[in-house]
């Protein structure tokens, strides 16, 4: 809402650094967006009156004026345009001086055009940032001659010559408020936040003699959505322009100027909140006014030139055979006033909120008018805003107001009451303000105490409950007076077992050197192609949003993997030289015949190396490094098969690619992207991604890490090398090793694979040392040895052997 | 033999101050001190002395020997200590090469801020709760208080899954959730993501997160809210931070609030940072509306509360300098390094 500071001062005294109500009124709850001066960027711009003018010497295009500017000499001038004559006034930029060029502001300063000096120059209405919709007697290009509505004083400065000095206040004023869109509805929240009077008269018009029922019919059809409707008839319009102080008005208030009818209508709306409507009386066929619901396939062309299919839930103004407005949204451009219009129908009604806003929206047309009827107007005010509009006209001398108006289901409303109870007042704010004090700031926003009620004034349509006055009076009394303390009371809060689990994954992740990402959890239902998804995988049914933004935000992620693709691939096109990153973040898993999705939080990884340091062992180290911190109990990792639980497995390098089981329960999958998939993200490097389902990964790990006594005896190592086919994962050995030993294995540590010359093909060799020990005392030689044997008969019985 | 003790005296202590190499000093050693060695020659002829000379001859070479032994022992030190410089000199580095860094992650910037917020809440006796981002119409409007033609539905931009069900586009979601599960004395954060079709550009994005707070007891005042919210910016922004309330309207709180904090450049003063205001819009709070607590079982008449919604967004990017809200959604390795 853009209020004039000018239109404000009609109807209360506003006379302040306009800081200061700019700070009042924001407290007191009507926030303040920012404001502006009209023509700020104009200066040092004066009326000037044209002494004479001749011809340039060396130019057929322009000519040479002497200006009287209220200096001791006139001033000389050359200017381009052919519209300046003798005994104009014209706005005169002087030397030194700021005007507009193409909505930029650009400085003036004396110079010489084609030899002759000039001064400064005289100024079109675009070079003062104004149109001919602000001056209609203006042409657009050529000088602005200052017309009979402007004070022709030389020397003045222009903004206050034609009323270009006013101060426009943006407010943002919240949807339970819709009475404060209106200049009327922000004088009164300035009387009551600044305690002074608010002076709005009641509209008042002569009007001549006829009935408005020989002239126009009215009929509502649909009594729910139309609780109120009021018309009149004007007779011998004069369409033209409206007067400089209500087109100044508008402009400050950004509304664009039309003529004395249509600028009444949003006079009115602007001053009073409430949306009116004018109609020829030409094209309401059949002289009827009926509001009704559209039927099937009916069409409008609004004012706007566009043609609209309407629906039946649509309430319309039609008039005996089509509709000639869409109820409290926009008028249709046939009904509209013209030039030669003789006889306007001025429309003054109350449409249900909700009925205009399901309207506007399928529409897809949002006007200033249905803004405000959305929000829930009041029917009451529909009477003040007809006599307001009727005072107008007259005013303005555009035509005769018929005495007799129709209003139609209208019954005095009751108002509304609540309690009023100080105590309880005090107690839920925390204050302690006394009764008169709150009867104080009741009474200044327009509400009676009555009987132990509070009542509200009509225009109040938002005040339902205790609360309501609470806030009312906490308003006024100073939300910043009310003291600050603190919850009483104990309360234990720890966190969670699944926050604590989720807390130490981040702290190991980091600690391995990887950075936390934040990616959207939205996609794009191609990043499944992007990662060489199969077309029949689950993960290809989402969650989807009917109203994205664009496809690449269409569909919540059943997976993590293609954020952590995208940050990986983003990175290498910055040409970062590494990105190691991991994210703890969301999958949205449709159920099947239920509302809502699953979110299980995931943990996604990945990086790159372009020093070529990273390979898929890093990666399962951090795997190994993360799950032992957590405390997974027996670890296992397979070469991922195409069958696993992973649709994801097929975005993988399928040799270089692992399952991670804690407990038997596959918990993730790991490993290098597929070369199409690193070709896809147009990632140069070899990467590797990876992630784990943490409630999974949760269920088997202990939370309860307990101390086991350090060994007394000492440890001894046997060192041992062994042949076998290369198929034979390490993992498969080390299974063998650790079974033979039995209980008095400490560790298998493997240090060496060697495939080559001395080795025959297909087969490698694989070296571990054993390290074994006993809690009971140390071990002889005979113990040790008689372990390795065992280990030998074992792995002998799986092909390998000893390497000599 | 006085004299020969004193010569081997003087050849000693002058061939000593020659010896530059450990082997010449143990050669040294075996030559003068040794089982063999000049000293114990000497002493084997003592015998040949009167029972007077025995004594003084014995006494002045034991001296002999101990100032030989000194001496070495001095020089052995000397040695050391050259070779220890000699060692050092050439061992000198270039201490201002780069280091060699030992890689540690870097929190993201949001969960390193929500942490914080975690961590002051958890003092006062929050709990942390979840809930769904894909969220019914139901419990993120309609419970709390915004009916399906409600105009505040207008200031969320709505992405829709189907006619009821949404992405959420607040925690407020929470409160309902939590407020039917648990009785009161009832006091939870609920951070997390919520979602509002809003293009993306340096102060918007359509997912961004929040951290919702509820707190529901007998006799909970607004002073409370203030006092609460009061606590948490001096922790986070220091002692000095202030914020005053503006009346705002929410459709789930009465009496409802905008939070601003006093801007950090120009202490209320106005500057560019805060548009000209001098106050920094932060959150939205007030005390929760008597309908929302009827609606969720709990009679309005024994308990009130308070909720605030807070933009961790707003607190990150206020608390870093970021100027730009999609450094953070972009996780470009040079921007996530700096913290």
């Amino acid at each position: 809402m853009d209020l004039s500071m000018k239109w404000l001062a009609d109807y209360v005294d506003c006379d302040m650094p306009i800081k200061d109500f700019v700070s009042g009124l924001t407290l007191s709850g009507s926030k303040v967006e920012c404001y502006e001066q009209e023509g700020a960027e104009i200066s040092n711009v004066v009326v000037g009156k044209v002494l004479s003018v001749v011809p340039h010497p060396d130019s057929d295009h322009m000519v040479i004026t002497q200006v009287d500017v209220g200096e001791d000499q006139p001033v000389q001038i050359v200017t381009g345009a052919s519209n300046v004559n003798e005994g104009d006034f014209v706005p005169v930029a002087k030397h030194k001086s700021s005007v507009l060029h193409e909505g930029k502001p650009v400085k003036i300063t004396k110079g010489k055009l084609r030899g002759e000096v000039s001064n400064g120059m005289l100024c079109s209405l675009g070079e003062l940032g104004l149109s001919v919709h602000d001056f209609p007697y203006a042409i657009e290009n050529g000088i602005f001659i200052l017309g009979d509505d402007c004070e022709k004083t030389v020397g003045m400065d222009i903004h206050k010559a034609i009323g270009y000095d006013d101060t426009t206040v943006e407010f943002e004023i919240t949807s339970n408020r819709p009475d404060c869109l209106s200049v009327i509805g922000l004088a009164r929240e300035t009387a009551a936040t600044f305690n002074t009077k608010i002076n709005v008269k009641k509209p008042e018009f002569k009007g001549v003699d006829g009935d408005i029922n020989d002239i126009i019919k009215v009929k509502i059809h649909n009594t729910d959505l139309c609780k109120r409707y009021m018309a009149g008839i004007v007779k011998n319009v004069k369409i033209g322009p409206s007067p400089r102080w209500m087109r100044e008005r508008l402009r400050a208030s950004g509304v664009r100027p039309i003529n004395n009818f249509v600028d009444i209508t949003n006079y009115v709306m602007l001053e009073y909140g409430r949306p009116m409507h004018a109609f020829d009386l030409r094209y309401v066929d059949g002289a009827s006014i009926n509001i009704r619901n559209a039927r099937a396939g009916e069409t409008i062309t609004t004012l706007d030139g566009e043609i609209r299919e309407l629906s039946e839930e649509m309430l319309v103004i039609a008039d005996a055979n089509k509709p000639v407005a869409v109820a409290g949204v926009m008028g249709g451009e046939y009904s509209g006033i013209m030039e030669d219009t003789d006889t306007v129908v001025f429309e003054s009604a109350c449409f249900d909120g909700a009925s205009v806003r399901t309207t506007a929206k399928k529409l897809g047309m949002r006007t200033d008018a249905s803004a405000r009827y959305e929000k829930g107007l009041d029917p009451h005010e529909c009477y003040e805003a007809l006599m307001r509009a009727f005072e107008l006209v007259e005013e303005l001398g555009a035509g005769e107001v018929v005495k007799t108006y129709i209003d139609e289901n209208y019954e005095d409303e009751t108002p509304k009451t609540v309690e009023f109870d100080p105590d309880w007042i005090n107690n839920f704010l925390g204050t302690d303000i006394s009764e008169n004090e709150m009867t104080d700031y009741l009474t200044r926003l327009g509400f009676e105490i009555k009987d132990g009620m509070v009542v509200s004034p009509w225009y109040r349509v938002d005040i339902a409950c205790k609360a309501d006055v609470a806030e009312e009076v906490a308003r006024l009394y100073g939300y910043n007076k009310i003291p600050s303390t603190i919850v009483r009371g104990v309360a234990q809060a720890k966190l969670t077992d699944a926050q604590k689990f989720d807390r130490q994954i981040q702290k190991s992740m980091l600690a391995m050197g990887l950075n936390e990402i934040s990616t959207f959890s939205f996609i794009s239902p191609k990043y499944f192609d992007k990662i060489n998804l199969t077309a029949d995988s689950k993960l290809r049914n989402t969650v989807k949003i009917t109203n994205p933004l664009g496809e690449d935000t269409s569909v919540m992620r059943t997976t993590i993997i293609p954020s952590v693709c995208e940050v990986l691939a983003r990175n290498y096109s910055y040409r970062n030289p590494d990105c190691y990153i991991f994210e703890r973040g969301n999958e949205y898993i449709p159920v099947e015949g239920e509302t809502l999705p699953n979110e299980p939080e995931r943990l996604g990884f990945g990086f790159y190396d372009t020093d070529g340091k990273a390979d898929f062992y890093n990666m399962k180290g951090v795997v190994e490094g993360l799950l032992s911190k957590l405390g997974a109990q027996t670890v296992e990792f397979e070469r991922a098969q195409a069958d696993c639980s992973f649709d994801e497995y097929s975005a993988f390098h399928s040799g270089r690619v692992a399952v991670v089981k804690v407990n038997g329960t596959e918990v993730g999958i790991f490993g290098e992207l597929h070369p199409r998939v690193l070709e896809n993200y147009g990632i140069g490097v070899r990467a590797y991604v990876g992630k784990i389902n943490v409630p999974e990964l949760m269920e088997s790990c202990v939370a309860q890490k307990t101390y086991k006594p350090l060994p007394k005896y000492p440890a001894t190592t046997r060192d041992l090398s062994v042949v076998c086919d290369d198929s034979i994962p390490a993992a498969q050995l080390e299974k063998a090793i650790s079974k033979a030993v039995g209980n008095i294995l400490e560790k298998v540590t493997l240090f060496d694979v060697y495939k080559g010359e001395q080795i025959e093909k297909g087969k490698k060799s694989v070296s571990y040392a054993i390290s074994m020990r006993s809690h009971d005392g140390t071990l002889t030689d005979e113990q040790a040895d008689k372990a390795m044997k065992k280990v030998l008969d074992a792995l002998k019985e799986m092909g390998a052997e000893l390497r000599m | 033999m006085k004299e020969q003790l004193k010569n081997i005296d003087e050849r000693a202590k002058e061939e000593l101050s020659h010896i530059n190499d450990a082997k010449l000093l143990e050669d040294f050693r075996v030559r003068f001190l040794g089982k063999k060695g000049e000293i114990t020659a000497i002493l084997k002829q003592m015998g040949k002395l009167s029972a007077e000379e025995r004594p003084v001859i014995g006494q002045l070479a034991n001296k002999v020997r101990e100032d030989i032994e000194t001496a070495l022992a001095k020089r052995k030190e000397e040695l050391k200590s050259a070779m220890e410089q000699v060692r050092l000199a050439e061992e000198t580095i270039d201490v201002t090469l780069p280091g060699k860094t030992a890689k540690i992650g870097r929190p993201h910037p949001l969960n390193a801020t929500l942490e914080e917020v975690e961590e002051v809440f958890l003092g006062m006796g929050f709990d942390i709760v979840d809930g769904p981002e894909v969220e019914t119409d139901h419990y993120c409007f309609e419970a709390l208080n915004m009916p399906k033609s409600h105009p505040a539905r207008d200031t969320q931009d709505t992405f829709y899954i189907n006619d009821n069900v949404v992405l959420r586009t607040q925690t407020s979601s929470v409160q309902i959730r939590t407020m039917e599960k648990r009785k009161p004395p009832i006091r939870i954060i609920s951070p997390g993501r919520v979602y509002r079709s809003d293009t993306v550009d340096a102060t918007h994005s359509p997912l961004f997160h929040q951290i919702e707070g509820l707190v529901i007891d007998k006799g909970i005042t607004m002073a409370d809210l203030k006092g609460t919210l009061e606590l948490l910016m001096k922790r986070l922004y220091g002692e000095d931070a202030q914020i005053r309330l503006r009346p705002h309207h929410f459709p789930y709180t009465e009496p409802s609030a905008e939070v601003d904090l006093m801007c950090f450049n120009c202490h209320g003063k106005g500057c560019s940072m805060c548009k000209q205001e001098g106050w920094v819009e932060l959150l939205g709070a007030g005390m929760v509306h008597p309908k929302v607590l009827e609606g969720c079982g709990i009679d309005p008449e024994v308990y009130s509360g308070f909720a605030f919604g807070i933009g961790l967004e707003r607190i990150t990017m206020g608390r870093y300098n970021i100027n730009d809200m999609r450094l953070l959604y972009e996780n470009d390795m040079r921007f996530l390094e700096q913290f």
